[in-house]
């Protein structure tokens, strides 16, 4: 039984080797049940190990794995009945039509959603008779996650949901997904895009090494209350008396010089350095070509955390 | 064994999985074309071409009495070998097994539905070249239908116990090679068109061994009126055992 708030996908001290490679060191997890997750890491992170692992589909070395309170390898029939996944790529027969596909999937559930209109959400309504295998890339994208709906999951697994789609698939496909989200389906997806995990999901998982690194709201990891940053792009280098006297600033905290005349610089007091220095530039008359206030982004705190050791 | 389902659904039994799965399995074999060729179209041709012209010199009595065992024992291959060996290699490949492993639908329901698409496919083509041979060539059978029928399944046992090995155990484009090669060798050595002793004589025990020979020197015997092959038969029952185990053993769902 899980009540509201209890744990959807429960993950414990969960280590997988392939071959004596580790994959997953001793990872744990907890989600909400309603909650949206996105798994984020370098490729060789482990993230598909451990969607597997929870699907069933790998039995951890060590460690547990409960979803919605079931074993997925142990109890795996009742499992299937309340999960729906996407696997990153293939998974359907190439030369089965759209619409048989959904309909095929449909009878394997005991209370299956009505699969035209399924077809309808997923736009593939006009491509019901078309064989998956002539399909685009987005398409069959699409297709994947009507089947991954199709038999009213409570529990989504979603890998890599939007590789291969346009921008327009792609919104499309966040908008059912936050769409299950709110009629209370936890949803666990991996991507590797930042904007993807930063628009949709209430924690991020950041994997790196068989590990997790962190597990927070994107708004945490991009550091909470820590200093704004103010990033500018300049049509040519700051000459060496202004990058001194922008220094001097009480307001500025630091300047980094990014080169080829881009500078990051960190302030608790971003608006008045935005003042000081485009008047400097207005004096001088130095063109620039991006200005941009905001805290750190979620692909900094990404590329920061999963940073290769230097040696 | 519906559990608890809801008012507004009806229950997703293991029979209702089955006919679905049986339903899309046995459209999706019969859609390829290269599937229908080497069903039906072949055997059907290969029949007609070498019963009716006399190409095959030192066959005792009439060519359709050789022809008919050897030319069901190629539709065996046909279905079990070819088909359902390269389809389920490339469904392996496609990972359609591994995502069908990720939904209720039980192995075992999948395997029922295979099995069954199989057996269909094969009684269709054992009526269509039995017709054909009684009614354009006036065959005749003698012996016991059911010895026959026996003979048939276990040959169709073993021809796709060999295709689902390869299929779960090679890389799809290894299994559509051999599965193609291992049906050439076994139309040539098989005893299907050419019987086994215009062999070259080093080859012909190794020919008697292989699972078509089993095949079609049973049904040859109990077609022709003759006595139990016992010694065909038990070689044929040997042939299904190890490759119904070597399928159990090597196929690998992903």
């Amino acid at each position: 039984m899980t009540g509201p708030g209890a744990a959807a996908i429960s993950v414990q001290e969960v280590s997988k080797a392939y071959g004596g490679t580790p994959a997953v060191s001793s990872l744990s997890l907890e989600v909400e049940a309603g909650e949206l997750v996105a798994v984020v890491g370098p490729n060789g992170a482990g993230k598909t190990t451990t969607i597997e692992m929870m699907e069933g589909y790998r039995r951890p070395d060590r460690g547990s794995i409960a979803i919605l309170g079931l074993d997925p390898v142990k109890q795996a029939t009742k499992v299937r009945q309340l999960v729906g996944l996407m696997l990153q790529e293939g998974g359907i027969y190439p030369t089965i039509k759209v619409g048989e596909a959904v309909g095929l999937f449909a009878s394997y559930y005991s209370n299956p959603e009505p699969w035209p209109q399924l077809l309808e959400l997923v736009g593939l309504t006009e491509l019901t008779q078309r064989r998956y295998r002539q399909l685009s890339g987005g398409e069959k994208q699409r297709l994947s996650l009507a089947l991954a709906l199709v038999g009213r999951p409570k529990v989504l697994f979603l890998d890599e949901p939007t590789a291969g789609m346009d921008p327009r698939a792609r919104l499309m496909t966040w908008e059912i997904v936050k769409g299950r989200q709110l009629a209370g389906v936890t949803v666990m997806l991996t991507t590797h895009s930042m904007e993807e995990a930063e628009q949709l999901a209430d924690r991020v998982a950041i994997m790196k090494e068989g590990r997790l690194v962190a597990y927070d709201t994107p708004e945490r990891l991009r550091g909470g209350a820590g200093p704004d940053l103010l990033h500018i792009k300049l049509r040519e280098r700051l000459p060496e008396e202004l990058l001194l006297r922008l220094g001097s600033l009480a307001a500025v905290d630091g300047i980094e010089d990014r080169g080829h005349g881009t500078y990051d610089l960190s302030s608790r007091d971003p608006a008045r350095v935005a003042f000081a220095l485009t008047g400097m530039l207005l004096d001088h008359g130095i063109q620039f070509n991006e200005l941009r206030i905001g805290r750190s982004s979620l692909e900094e705190v990404f590329l920061r955390l999963t940073e290769e050791e230097s040696h | 064994m519906s559990g608890t389902g809801s008012k507004t659904s009806h229950a997703a039994g293991p029979w209702s999985q089955f006919r679905a799965q049986l339903r899309v399995e046995l459209l999706l074999l019969l859609r390829q074309p290269e599937n229908v060729l080497v069903i039906l179209i072949l055997p059907v041709l290969l029949l007609v071409f070498f019963a009716g012209v006399r190409v095959l010199p030192s066959v005792k009595g009439r060519p359709i009495d050789f022809l008919v065992p050897g030319i069901l024992t190629l539709a065996l291959m046909s279905t079990g070998l070819v088909t359902l060996g390269i389809s389920t290699a490339y469904q392996r490949y496609y990972r359609v097994l591994k995502r069908l492993g990720g939904t209720p639908l039980r192995r075992s329901t999948l395997v029922a539905a295979k099995a069954t698409s199989v057996l269909l496919i094969e009684v269709g083509q054992v009526l269509l070249l039995l017709v054909i041979a009684k009614l354009g060539f006036g065959w005749r059978g003698h012996g016991s239908p059911i010895l026959v029928a026996l003979v048939l399944i276990f040959g169709a046992f073993t021809f796709s116990a060999i295709g689902l090995t390869m299929a779960g155990a090679l890389r799809a484009e290894l299994t559509l090679g051999g599965a193609n090669g291992l049906y050439l060798l076994f139309l040539v050595m098989g005893g299907i068109a050419l019987p086994v002793r215009q062999l070259p004589f080093f080859v012909q025990p190794i020919a008697r061994a292989l699972p078509p020979s089993a095949v079609s020197a049973s049904l040859r015997a109990i077609l022709d009126g003759g006595a139990f092959p016992t010694a065909s038969f038990a070689l044929l029952a040997a042939w299904a055992l190890v490759s119904g185990a070597a399928a159990v053993v090597w196929f690998s769902w992903e």
